[in-house]
Parts: structure tokens; sequence; C-alpha cells
């Protein structure tokens, strides 16, 4: 039945799976970031007036980050925009951190309870689109 | 060490909250229709580390393999400058269970859609979320020329806790989705108030 799934060898490798580059590779292996996870809604901002210093090595995909994050972005955000896998982005915020380049806001109501007050104007955000 | 400005609440002003939501149920449920008609949908590339996680792929022979991808949908729905929803269809393979748990951290509740046709299919969802304590509604996905269920048969049929409410929608429907979006928002501030005034 095809709405099972497939067993096929390697059927994650289909378009939906990006670039078959072993994302890693970008990270120099490494898969933690640097001073603790980041939730996918948390958001970064470029440091005002950070510039990376001639002793900090970036790579590309750092620089990429820092300019999309002159505004307040979300993690997942950033990592869609720039096509990188979540857990690539995690590590190059580490780095980005550990040099000063961006500040990080986990988000607020990362516990519950949720403010009913922000509930109520979710609500009514929703009927009014 | 000033990366770490951590006055959350001196900086409200400028970084809105978020709040997440999950889209869950049995693959072809409607998933991904759904976070495609309530917000501007796109995928999000996750690479998760294989950790010996029960029912993850056998690593015999390939033991360099120690990541897997997956693709996640997620959607934005832009409240106001200071307020987005962010929806998340979860992965339906069995084996990325232990990406649920990251996404239902803090997650404001979920969407359960349920297909008449294949109910058992989102009992999966259903128990995790149970076990969890994630607010959930069930919203039963209408295909055409299907045979409706009133919304009670549905919630008998799957057992659910009283209270959990269960709707009846078409996923593809723009106001039907984000009906069923405030039935979960309500349904998570009636919870809160019951168990505030408790």
């Amino acid at each position: 039945m095809p709405a099972d799934l497939p067993r096929a060898a390697h059927d994650w490798l289909d378009n939906d799976a990006g670039p078959v580059v072993r994302p890693y590779a970008m990270t120099q292996g490494r898969v933690a970031p640097e001073g603790g996870e980041f939730d996918l809604v948390a958001f970064v901002v470029a440091t005002a007036g950070g510039r990376p210093g001639e002793d900090t090595p970036l790579q590309p995909e750092h620089h990429a980050i820092v300019a999309a994050a002159w505004e307040p972005i979300s993690v997942v955000e950033l990592a869609s925009g720039l096509d990188l896998s979540i857990g690539v982005v995690r590590v190059l915020l580490g780095d980005l951190r550990s040099a000063g380049l961006i500040s990080l806001y986990e988000p607020p109501a990362a516990t519950q309870p949720h403010d009913v007050d922000v509930l109520k104007a979710v609500v009514n955000g929703l009927r009014a689109l | 060490m000033d990366s770490v400005r951590s006055d959350h609440n001196g900086a409200s002003s400028r970084i809105p909250v978020a709040l997440k939501i999950l889209i869950a149920g049995g693959f072809g449920a409607g998933k991904t229709t759904m976070v495609g008609s309530v917000s501007e949908i796109r995928p999000l590339q996750t690479e998760e580390i294989l950790t010996g996680v029960e029912g993850a792929d056998s690593v015999d022979g390939v033991e360099g393999k120690t990541t897997t991808t997956v693709t996640m949908d997620f959607g934005r729905i832009t409240i106001t400058d200071d307020l987005q929803l962010y929806l998340f269809g979860t992965p339906g393979q069995d084996r990325f269970w232990f990406l649920w748990d990251e996404l239902s951290e803090g997650a404001l509740g979920a969407v359960v859609l349920a297909d008449t046709r294949r109910l058992a299919d989102c009992f999966p969802s259903i128990d995790y979320f149970e076990q969890r304590g994630t607010p959930f509604v069930v919203a039963v996905n209408c295909f055409e020329s299907e045979q409706r269920f009133a919304p009670e048969a549905v919630g008998r049929a799957l057992d659910l806790d009283e209270g959990v409410p269960v709707v009846l929608f078409d996923a593809r429907e723009p106001q039907a989705a984000r009906n069923v979006l405030i039935e979960l928002v309500e349904y998570v501030a009636r919870r809160q108030l019951a168990s505030a005034s408790r």
C-alpha cells in the first residue's frame, strides 16, 4: 500500500531532503552548539555594532546569519530562510554568540502556563485575519 | 560577557512573543494542507543525530551514519508585530518521535488531524499528547464524498478525555483551518482558567 511508509533504501534522499551534502561539514563536524541549545522559536538579533574581528574565523554561513538577523528573527526562520538544517544553524549560532556577534532571546513563554491575555490576543487576532 | 542579555522584559518591546502549535496526525491526514492553508508554508531541514533511538534505522554495517534527515513543514502566522504563531507539521514516521519531544517543549498545544477512514492512524499522536499533558483538539478532515460522522461519535471512538474538542473541517479551507486553531487556543485558555481556580 503506497500510503504506508516506503521501505525502499534511502527513500529520504528525495528532493525534499535537500542537497546531498553532509550538513555538519560546515560545522567541522560539531553537532552541539556552544553554550546550550536554542529553542526553535528563540529570537536572534545581531549585536549592534558587532563586526566580525579578524581573529574570528567565520564562514559564509555565519555572515549570512548575521546579515539575516539585523531585525529579530526566530531560529526556525533563519534555518528555513538560509536553507540550512536546524542543527547546523544552532552550532553556527553558538559560534556567533561566543564571538559576541548575536544576542539570543529564549521564548519567555517556554514554560506553561501561558498568559491568558496572550491567548485572548491570539484568538482575536485569528478572528480578524 | 554581554552576549547573554537575558533581560527579557526590557527587550519585550522588540522581541516578538512566539507561540508554537503542533499539527499532528497520521500519514496523509492533511497536516501539510492545513499548515499551507492558514500560513505561508516553508520546509525546514532537520538533521538529527541517531542516538540509538528505538525504531531508528539499524546502523549495522553503516556505523559511520550517525545522522538522518527529516524535513518538516512549518508556517508562521503574524498576529501582530509582537505576537507570532508558529505551526509545525510533525514528522509522521514513528521513528522520529524524538523530534516531537523538542517540538512539544513549551508548545501552546496541538491539533490532531483525523481521517475517519483510518481513524487508528491518529492514536499514536493522541497517546503522545495525553502522556505529555499537551492540550490538543481533534480535527476531523472531511474529504469529499465521504460519510460524515458526528463529532461526538468520533470522540467516543477515540476514547478522548472529557472536554477535548472534536471539530469537523476541511483542511484546504483557510477559514475552517483558522477556526480549528481558535478552538484550540480557547480550549487551552479554558483549561488554564480551570486549573487556576482549582
